[in-house]
């Protein structure tokens, strides 16, 4: 059996919804919380973290049941997993691929990390607007207030 | 519409060209000739903290050029606290303006006003962040003085971290090909990503404490203020205050051309006696923001400037 099937099957196929593969090592947890996905009130999750890449060295992979991510959730997950797979899944088959789009300006996904920064005030009604400044490694700095942003808080500040 | 909100709005071709139109609107800034460029354009000036010479400047400058201006008043009276939101607040005065300087405490507001209004926008400082105007007016007062941009050597010395003044200009220099000294204590060092920043961009970068070992080969000294409470105790402000103090009698090594430049409010850091040499130039350079923000009102107005100033104007 190789490393991938391996992998795969840690947890049980899934017969509808969405399998997010390549997900960086002890990321899914941000992932999760970025999709939405916490508490005891979302659809049945798989999660398998740490597990051995052969691209990665190590990564997590994360099934949820019965929801079909849209493309719009999944831009959000450029932040920390940009070259995450994603695959959705109709009776047991890959019905469709999706990529992960990094766009060049990540909007309303997370508040400036910079508490001075305009945006901070709650009832201000502009979108949040963070410009990636850099692909690899991952550079965003808010558009109004210019400040670089740690990813890590950016997380904590997902809208 | 957008605006100036940093010296990145800028290309240096544009900066000179400002400061051009800046130099022919000098008689009508000092009063001599009557010039009404921008008449029938209202001003709003908006400052959500306080400001006494960049405000006055704004408003001088317009109503020189024969504009007026509306002004947001003091904060605690407007709406603002009654807690209308920067965006209504922009709405509004986008209706009733053609241009707004605006200065607020929040980093990132001038960008913010700037998306939400069809007006352009002139930022006058966003908290610790831009304060493009001021960098204008010392570009101006720089070059007036010696008659170019290029390849001087300006000392910026005291409050280099907080000070948003000095970090504006010091990026400007840097474009211009200034070699750059930055004299301050330690605690108050220019942050080190905007050295850094400076040196990827080619500039020549030094760093000191020792501010009056630099008085002689300087072109230019840039004075900023250090502020008593960035500091934990009185007596450690006091050791490190005056050592950025500037006298009459420090001054004897220094070149015949070089200014002493200022931001205003000074407190002790430049002695009276200073104000009687020929370096003193920081009262020149407070003038100086009248004429280059009327300068710059008219460029983003697209008023172009005459040529010949002195043939269209009339005399009072």
């Amino acid at each position: 059996m190789s490393v991938k099937e391996q992998s795969m099957r840690r947890v049980t196929a899934i017969r509808n919804g969405t399998v997010i593969d390549h997900v960086p090592a002890g990321k899914s947890l941000s992932v999760l919380k970025m999709l939405g996905i916490e508490g005891k009130n979302s659809n049945p999750v798989s999660l398998v973290m740490n597990v051995p890449s052969k691209k990665m060295g190590g990564k997590d992979i994360i099934k949820v049941e019965d929801r079909e991510l849209t493309q719009n959730e999944l831009d959000r997950l450029a932040l920390v997993a940009p070259d995450a797979s994603v695959a959705i899944i109709r009776a047991y088959s890959v019905a469709e691929k999706l990529e992960i789009n990094l766009t060049d300006e990540v909007v309303d996904v997370a508040r400036c990390t910079f508490s001075n920064c305009i945006t901070n005030n709650h009832r201000e009604p502009l979108p949040h607007r963070l410009v990636v400044t850099n692909r690899a490694p991952l550079e965003l700095r808010c558009r109004y207030c210019g400040k670089t942003q740690e990813v890590d808080g950016l997380i904590n500040n997902l809208l | 519409m957008s605006g100036i909100i940093t010296m990145d709005d800028l290309t240096n071709e544009e900066i000179i060209s400002i400061l051009d139109d800046a130099e022919r609107l000098l008689p009508v800034a000092e009063g001599r000739l009557y010039l009404p460029l921008l008449q029938g354009r209202i001003l709003g000036n908006l400052f959500f903290e306080p400001s006494t010479r960049t405000r006055m400047s704004f408003e001088t400058a317009m109503k020189r050029l024969g504009g007026d201006v509306v002004n947001l008043g003091d904060v605690k009276t407007s709406s603002v606290v009654k807690g209308e939101t920067l965006f209504d607040t922009i709405q509004m005065v986008d209706g009733y303006t053609d241009i707004i300087a605006m200065r607020h405490p929040r980093q990132g507001a001038a960008q913010y006003a700037a998306d939400s209004a069809r007006v352009p926008i002139l930022n006058g400082g966003d908290g610790a962040g831009h304060h493009p105007t001021q960098t204008m007016l010392d570009l101006f007062t720089i070059r007036r003085a010696h008659g170019t941009l290029e390849g001087l050597s300006v000392v910026l010395a005291g409050d280099l971290r907080y000070g948003r003044t000095v970090h504006s200009l010091s990026h400007a220099l840097a474009r211009f090909g200034c070699s750059v000294t930055f004299a301050s204590p330690d605690t108050l060092r220019m942050p080190e990503e905007i050295v850094a920043d400076l040196r990827a961009h080619g500039a020549e970068v030094t760093e000191t404490d020792d501010l009056l070992a630099q008085i002689p080969g300087a072109d230019v000294i840039y004075m900023t203020r250090i502020q008593k409470e960035r500091f934990p105790d009185e007596d450690e402000y006091s050791k490190v205050a005056g050592a950025y103090k500037l006298h009459a009698n420090d001054l004897a090594d220094a070149n015949a051309e070089m200014i002493i430049m200022h931001p205003l409010p000074r407190v002790d850091e430049i002695h009276p006696s200073v104000d009687k040499t020929r370096h003193a130039c920081y009262f020149q350079q407070a003038f100086n923001g009248v004429v280059t923000r009327m300068s710059l009102m008219c460029w983003l107005l697209n008023v172009p400037v005459p040529e010949d100033v002195e043939a269209v104007g009339g005399a009072f």
